[in-house]
């Protein structure tokens, strides 16, 4: 960033990109009139929700967009004052990954599982750099370096599955810069990583950007990262760009309703500080607690996956994935389980759900189900239900909506074919949506709509205790704003618990009255929400707040 | 290490136990009677039941059956009824002829195979893959003998290019191992396009064309390492399938391994060689499936670190 960007001419310039998609029934434009600047040593933030056409404008600079389905009608794409749109396919492999270079949203996926992270390191750099053997391997040790990775030498032979997300992420971003790019994409490069995780990569492309002199084109959905990182911002909805500007402009003074309608959906960490429940979103009367005992009542919860044993005798104890967890949740009561990947928190939403074998004391509505047959615990399944991350995946695309809602009162007995039509009608009206949804099916609703036919299905057996693992991540955050109050507005009329698991912290803040803090398959903090909140007691909850984004540009220009 | 190949030594073992005792069964079952075949048709019941005691066949099958176990813990195939020769000697000199004969199918079936289902793959939906997915759908469906006679008539007869039948030279082996590799060339072709359609949809092909790698380069070393991964499974479990279409190929070009053998020992009820080339192939696909799973490992490294 040392010079002024407005006396530079863009290093990457797109005017009026417009991009059809070929349909059935003819051409359908996907992105309309796109145009932006991307200066020297500037960072731009394409930010939006899912379907905006975001990564349709990265794919569309890149040239990877799908050709047998994609089509660019108009436009230009400029690279330092280059047209590059219709240059022939040796140009712009020149161009691909030696002046524009791309990191991906899913480290786990985007490497090569059956080549060496040295291999795949050394190729780009020969490809572009005409670098050969030993002098590719240094430049390829020296990259990792720059990217923090220890023990560069040994990782060089290493293949990725034997690296954490957070480093193929980092050595995806290593290969991306090693050919010395003038523009770095970065598509929702850390949106699977956790937050802690996030953060350090963050940092690193900051610190990376003014080291290789690189400009960034970083296309996110999530706009504490989009104040933590950008210069100026473009807000994209519907594949336009309804807005641009400076960064600190756009979250000071929004000038479309889009955009303040986005910002407005965003949780801010600390929003409600200072309070002991989550927001009342309904104006019935408050749920009375009649009874104090609790819904949910676990005590030295561990479960263990894998321990077996082999032909020869050598029995295999493994590691267990969550160690001695005691909670309790009192209805119309919510416990947030945060926590980040692999920290045993859905596995612990399985077990009180007895979907995992488990030692330890599960109650659920007073009754223990630890050791229970799969018939004796029938019953007491109606208690309790589950909601999933997925809503693409948690809905049979073959079974109508309706009968997706009826099967558990189908298969609980209960009531006859006309009485559950009218369950079900009821239910998609107490989830916000039409009783004629009843007869479609899933692929027609969108992934908000879905979650709340999830949601109806989960009430279907007027269950006390709901286990929602990740419920809204999978959601944008205007759609995930409205499930959430969606969610709390069910629990004040109808007095249910829930079992609320989320890596974000935001989301937790939100919807819970107390909070588990687990790492390692242990709970390390636990307390009423303004406890752990305001005053967190573990360094584990206090790193993982301040690795929160703060949707706040000038919160970092002051930093 | 050790214990795994332990735990296969045994288990293989066990198979090789459990294809003697069902072989030895059924041949018992078989409403033939080797006695009789040996002795001829004029021979008197004397005569036959002289031979039937020589042979041991008036003894329980059980006792039998644990004489033939105790030969076969020595190393003893028995002798042969019809050439009173050693099984094992029969077999020995017969088997470089059918070793070669299916290691040349199996290079036909995996070469033509990939060749044609990377081909399909990087050309979805158009006239190539249907074409190439219309002869891969007759080369599964068409019966082996058929193919070997249209084979014969266009490359022998006709063309004059290979010879009709007989072992020797390289020209020899050319047209039973396209006999022989076609139908899995079929199979290959069809798994291999599916499985390179997949791995061309992941995140890592994705990087490696946002590198500006070239198309050859994309292909060879980032996809087809990946998309052949399913088909090594498969070669392994695929010798029992090919043992079947040795014996026809073998018959068909007069092709001197182990399949003519079986293929004359089954006409004349010659039981330790049906049993000894039966134990040979089923030892062939225990060893086929243990080189499969210890390629594996060399090619994916997410198996070699378990």
């Amino acid at each position: 960033m040392s010079a002024s960007p407005e006396t530079v001419s863009p290093v990457l310039s797109v005017r009026g990109l417009s991009v059809d998609a070929r349909t059935p029934t003819g051409l359908k434009r996907i992105l309309s009139d796109i145009s932006f600047d991307l200066k020297g040593g500037e960072t731009l933030c394409l930010a939006g929700e899912s379907g905006s056409g975001k990564s349709v404008t990265s794919l569309s600079i890149m040239g990877l967009y799908p050709k047998a389905s994609l089509k660019i009608a108009k436009g230009e794409i400029s690279l330092l004052g280059r047209p590059i749109t219709a240059l022939p396919e040796r140009q712009m492999r020149a161009i691909r990954g030696g002046d524009i270079a791309m990191v991906f949203q899913e480290p786990m996926t985007s490497l090569n599982p059956v080549m060496t992270i040295g291999a795949q390191l050394t190729e780009a750099i020969r490809e572009h750099r005409r670098e050969e053997g030993a002098s590719a391997e240094h430049l390829a040790r020296q990259m990792l370096d720059a990217v923090h990775i220890t023990d560069a030498a040994r990782r060089l032979t290493q293949y990725p599955h034997e690296l954490s997300g957070g480093m193929r992420q980092r050595v995806m971003i290593a290969m991306a810069l090693s050919c010395r790019p003038r523009v770095l994409i970065a598509d929702e490069p850390t949106t699977a990583l956790d937050v802690t995780v996030q953060a350090q990569i963050l940092t690193l492309m900051r610190e990376l950007r003014s080291e290789f002199n690189t400009s960034i084109l970083l296309i996110t959905h999530d706009m504490g990262v989009v104040a933590e990182m950008a210069d100026r911002v473009a807000i994209m909805q519907n594949g336009r760009i309804v807005e641009q500007g400076d960064v600190l402009d756009i979250f000071e003074r929004p000038g479309e309703a889009y955009t303040r309608d986005l910002l407005a959906a965003v949780p801010r960490l600390g929003a409600l500080a200072g309070t002991e429940q989550p927001p009342r979103v309904s104006k019935t009367e408050p749920f009375i607690r009649t009874d104090s005992e609790p819904v949910l009542a676990v005590s030295g919860l561990s479960v263990s996956y894998g321990a077996k044993s082999g032909w020869f005798g050598a029995k295999q104890k493994a590691a267990p994935v969550v160690d001695g967890v005691s909670l309790a949740i009192k209805p119309g009561e919510t416990l947030g389980l945060v926590g980040e990947s692999g920290s045993g928190k859905s596995t612990t939403g399985k077990a009180v759900l007895g979907l995992v074998p488990f030692s330890g004391s599960v109650k659920l509505d007073g009754r223990e189900i630890g050791g229970l047959s799969q018939s004796a615990m029938r019953p007491l399944r109606r208690a309790a239900q589950m909601i999933f991350q997925d809503p693409y995946a948690s809905l049979d695309p073959r079974m109508s909506v309706g009968a997706a809602i009826a099967e558990p009162l189908v298969i609980h007995g209960i009531g006859n074919r006309s009485e559950r039509e009218d369950r079900v009608a009821a239910l998609l009206r107490r989830v916000g949506m039409d009783a004629e949804a009843a007869s479609r099916y899933p692929h027609e609703f969108s992934g908000g709509q879905r979650q709340r036919i999830c949601i109806a299905r989960a009430l279907a057996l007027e269950p006390k205790l709901i286990v929602a693992d990740e419920s809204v991540a999978a959601l944008d955050v205007s759609v995930r704003a409205r499930v959430l109050d969606l969610m709390l507005e069910l629990q004040e009329q109808m007095g249910l618990a829930y079992l609320f698991i989320s890596h974000d912290m935001a989301v937790i803040e939100k919807m819970s009255h107390h909070v588990a803090v687990m790492r390692g398959g242990r709970i390390v903090e636990i307390g009423t929400r303004r406890q752990v909140f305001e005053n967190p007691k573990d360094d584990y909850t206090r790193g993982l707040m301040a690795a929160v984004p703060i949707p706040d540009p000038a919160h970092y220009r002051r930093a | 290490m050790a214990q795994i190949l332990l735990r296969r030594l045994i288990q293989s073992a066990l198979i090789l136990l459990g294809v003697a005792a069902i072989t030895f069964l059924l041949l018992y079952a078989l409403p033939a009677d080797p006695a009789r075949m040996i002795a001829g048709r004029s021979a008197t019941a004397q005569t036959v039941a002289n031979i039937r005691h020589e042979l041991g066949l008036d003894q329980p099958l059980v006792l039998q059956f644990l004489y033939y176990l105790g030969g076969l813990l020595q190393g003893d195939l028995g002798r042969s009824y019809a050439q009173k020769t050693e099984v094992w000697t029969l077999i020995a000199a017969r088997l470089p002829a059918t070793l070669t004969l299916m290691a040349a199918g199996i290079l036909v079936e995996v070469l033509l195979g990939m060749t044609l289902g990377t081909i399909a793959a990087l050309n979805r939906g158009r006239a190539v893959d249907r074409l190439v997915m219309m002869s891969a759908f007759v080369g599964v469906s068409a019966p082996q003998f058929v193919v070997a006679l249209l084979l014969l008539y266009v490359f022998a007869a006709t063309l004059g290019w290979f010879p009709m039948s007989g072992y020797g030279t390289l020209s020899h082996v050319v047209l039973p191992a396209l006999t022989l590799g076609l139908l899995g060339a079929g199979w290959y072709a069809r798994m291999v396009r599916s499985s390179m359609i997949d791995v061309l949809n992941q995140d890592y092909v994705r990087t490696a064309r946002a590198k500006g790698l070239s198309g050859a380069r994309i292909v060879f070393r980032h996809a087809l390492p990946n998309a052949v991964l399913p088909v090594i499974a498969m070669i392994g479990i695929d010798i029992g399938q090919f043992m079947g279409g040795v014996v026809v190929v073998e018959a068909v070009y007069g092709w001197p391994g182990i399949g003519q053998l079986a293929w004359q020992a089954i006409q004349q009820v010659d039981v330790p060689i049906i049993m000894g080339v039966t134990l040979t192939s089923a030892l062939a696909i225990i060893l086929g499936n243990l080189i499969a799973d210890l390629v594996a490992p060399i090619v994916d490294p997410r198996i070699r670190s378990h």
